[in-house]
């Protein structure tokens, strides 16, 4: 069985918590217990019905603003798949919270009322998603009852939706007409709709197929530890831990080490409990080369012909998550794979309005939520991949000595 | 499948600590998760030692069980075991224990937790909270941070994408690691099945003596009297969670193998802390404010 990590973006009133809640109790995910006191807080609170958003919304901020203002996960399991969801907030002013949810997800749902159709949130919430490189995307045209179950209604919808993804590299994006209050197509085909010819949610969920949105071409093997006990018991032990980014390992292959450019042999590759024939993404294990290299923290293992890049000088696509507003030039830490590096933000090349897609060339900083385009200088070359070939090695954080906070995610491109 | 991923993902935190920090600590409470914990840092530098050091929380109101589950573990793998105990605080004036029929050494750990943090200068602790346990925990980060005076502040979390974490402290803050934010309690026993990983025998069913408080079983035991009106008999029940004997209720269960406790989680409804843990009852958000505390 497999794990789906999917994300959810949204606010209350597009219906999210209610999709949810739904997805949780009609999977029967709900812990008796759990939802005991979601009723209980309700009737405390005055609502009029069991309000679900109580059972993720789990910080006392949030429940007395009534808003997500924090991504907060919830585990289920059908017989076919293990789910991982992440909650995340809707709202403009906590996109970082929506970015650190989706920068994981395998897929991601975005909710439309279908009284509204399709409004600015959801616009900036499919651009982020596209951005983040979620592969699989999701659109639950919700509140279907209210608009009398109606084909055309989706379909405008939908049409409106295709011409906005058609400008962005998201391949697979679906379309499911539902109420989440009625639990239509939630988890069961809907009699409702007897026009719409797709699967339930759920069934969607269960069905989508993600193996091969991991990169299996290209090796890239961040070194993380070096394992060397040098004790009496294995004197000669010298093993490089790490994640498998990308690609496929096995024992006996030619491989090549950076920054060195030197090529060598797996002499052997040991997992969790003992040697291991071969090694893919996500796995956890220690390499042993035949040939003894000087090999530390942060550099890569590849293939001899397929090397990342090694770049100095960075072009990325930034999210900017600090109250304090970006104003190049600026020196920060940057966090690429196992490797910390000095960066210096020299260039901003424009801003993006989320909302529009314009560029807007004149802009001179980056206020927090805003995505820009950058050009950065790194103290020391990253061994990087565009962001669209590869979500690890294509991936950074920028920190703030000064404060230590988180202040940026970046995607090279 | 999974619980090979949730492994891996686990195994990579675990190595990003021992990359980025200097002095780590690893919390061992004897319990399933934090067993499961130690068997994962285990297996991270095999086949080097682990490079941290072992630190319980001792309330003095542990289960015997426990104690004994631990000194064991801790021998078997000669690592070095820090014991920070709450009594040693109360004597020492720094906490004050609690009197009446609630009374719980529950809340004054976090001083005892947060004093040998201090003590030895760990930079951060290994914790093996899970995020399905309580909402406030399914917000919390997998590098969660804490200030100068071990608090954690639920808004005001450092973002934290992909598999990128910020480890970044000034002297006298910590941080404190979840590797098992992604597993559930099905998935902690499904590993110690897979693993054939030895447990405290209280996990499994046995005959005890017990009393019904706020809807929970607890054990006879030398730390609290029943009320006049709460009756003491012999039940066969085993623990879905180890914690302290005041406040950890047990569940009326047959279950004699993990075999059975895996069936058991599988079908359950109530989630392990509700059916379990006093502590989580005061108000709806106990665990978050505990957690704003240093609590672990």
């Amino acid at each position: 069985m497999d794990i789906l990590r999917f994300a959810t973006a949204g606010s209350v009133d597009d219906g999210k918590s209610t999709l949810i809640g739904r997805l949780l109790y009609d999977s029967k995910s709900t812990f008796t217990d759990r939802l005991a006191a979601v009723e209980d807080a309700s009737r405390r609170r005055g609502d009029e019905y069991t309000n679900l958003a109580l059972l993720m919304d789990g910080l006392r901020a949030e429940r007395e603003q009534g808003i997500t203002i924090d991504v907060a996960y919830g585990y289920f399991a059908t017989p076919k798949r293990t789910f991982i969801l992440a909650d995340t907030p809707g709202h403009a002013q906590y996109t970082r919270n929506m970015v650190t949810g989706a920068s994981t997800a395998d897929l991601a749902i975005v909710l439309v009322d279908a009284t509204k159709g399709m409004v600015e949130q959801s616009r900036r919430h499919t651009f982020l998603l596209g951005l983040l490189g979620v592969p699989h995307l999701v659109v639950c045209v919700n509140k279907m009852d209210l608009v009398g179950y109606d084909q055309g209604v989706f379909d405008r919808i939908r049409a409106e939706f295709a011409a906005f993804t058609t400008r962005m590299a998201t391949r697979d994006v679906t379309f499911v007409p539902i109420s989440a209050l009625h639990g239509d197509n939630v988890v069961s085909r809907s009699p409702e709709m007897p026009w719409y010819e797709g699967p339930s949610l759920l069934h969607h969920l269960e069905n989508v197929h993600i193996a091969s949105d991991r990169n299996l071409v290209d090796v890239r093997f961040p070194v993380q530890y070096v394992i060397r006990p040098q004790s009496t018991a294995v004197p000669d032990y010298r093993g490089y831990a790490g994640q498998v980014a990308g690609g496929v390992l096995r024992p006996g292959d030619q491989v090549m080490h950076l920054p060195s450019g030197l090529t060598t042999r797996v002499a052997a590759i040991d997992g969790p409990d003992g040697p291991v024939d071969e090694a893919t993404p996500p796995m956890s294990v220690t390499l042993r080369l035949a040939d003894d290299l000087d090999v530390s923290r942060g550099d890569m293992i590849c293939r001899p012909h397929n090397a990342p890049a090694m770049a100095q000088d960075i072009d990325a696509m930034v999210v900017w998550m600090s109250e304090r507003p970006l104003r190049p030039p600026a020196r920060l830490l940057l966090k690429h794979t196992t490797r910390t590096v000095r960066a210096v933000v020299r260039e901003l090349r424009y801003r993006l309005d989320v909302n529009t897609l314009r560029r807007d060339l004149s802009a001179t900083q980056l206020q927090c939520n805003e995505i820009s385009r950058l050009e950065l200088r790194v103290t020391q070359p990253l061994l990087c991949d565009p962001y669209s070939r590869n979500r690890l090695t294509g991936s950074f954080i920028l920190i703030d000595e000064e404060t230590n906070h988180t202040v940026g995610a970046g995607v090279i491109n | 499948m999974s619980l090979e991923m949730l492994e891996a993902e686990s195994i990579h935190i675990i190595r990003e600590v021992a990359s980025e920090f200097e002095r780590p600590a690893l919390l061992f409470s004897g319990g399933k998760d934090s067993i499961v914990m130690l068997r994962l840092a285990e297996k991270a530098f095999r086949p080097a030692p682990m490079p941290f050091a072992l630190v319980h929380v001792d309330t003095g109101h542990n289960f015997p069980e426990v104690l004994e589950y631990r000194d064991k573990r801790v021998a078997e793998l000669g690592v070095r075991l820090i014991v920070a105990s709450v009594q040693d605080s109360i004597d020492a004036g720094r906490v004050v224990e609690q009197t009446g029929r609630r009374a719980s050494r529950n809340r004054l750990q976090t001083t005892t937790l947060l004093d040998v943090i201090a003590e030895h200068r760990f930079d951060v602790a290994f914790g093996g909270a899970r995020r399905d346990e309580e909402k406030a925990r399914a917000k919390e980060r997998i590098f969660s941070f804490r200030d100068d005076l071990g608090q954690w502040d639920p808004r005001n979390q450092r973002p934290e994408l992909w598999n990128l974490f910020n480890t970044r402290i000034r002297p006298g803050e910590h941080i404190r690691v979840f590797p098992l934010s992604n597993w559930t309690e099905l998935d902690v026993w499904r590993y110690i099945g897979r693993d054939e990983l030895e447990v405290p025998p209280i996990y499994f069913a046995h005959r005890r003596r017990v009393f019904e408080r706020d809807g929970m079983l607890l054990a006879e035991n030398p730390y609290q009297s029943p009320d006049p009106s709460e009756v003491v008999s012999e039940a066969t029940v085993r623990y879905r969670t180890v914690g302290d004997m005041t406040c950890t209720g047990a569940v009326l269960s047959g279950a004699q193998t993990v075999a059975d406790i895996i069936q058991e989680v599988a079908t359950t409804r109530i989630t392990e802390r509700g059916a379990t843990r006093a502590d989580d009852r005061t108000s709806e958000a106990a665990m978050e404010d505990r957690k704003r505390e240093g609590y672990f």
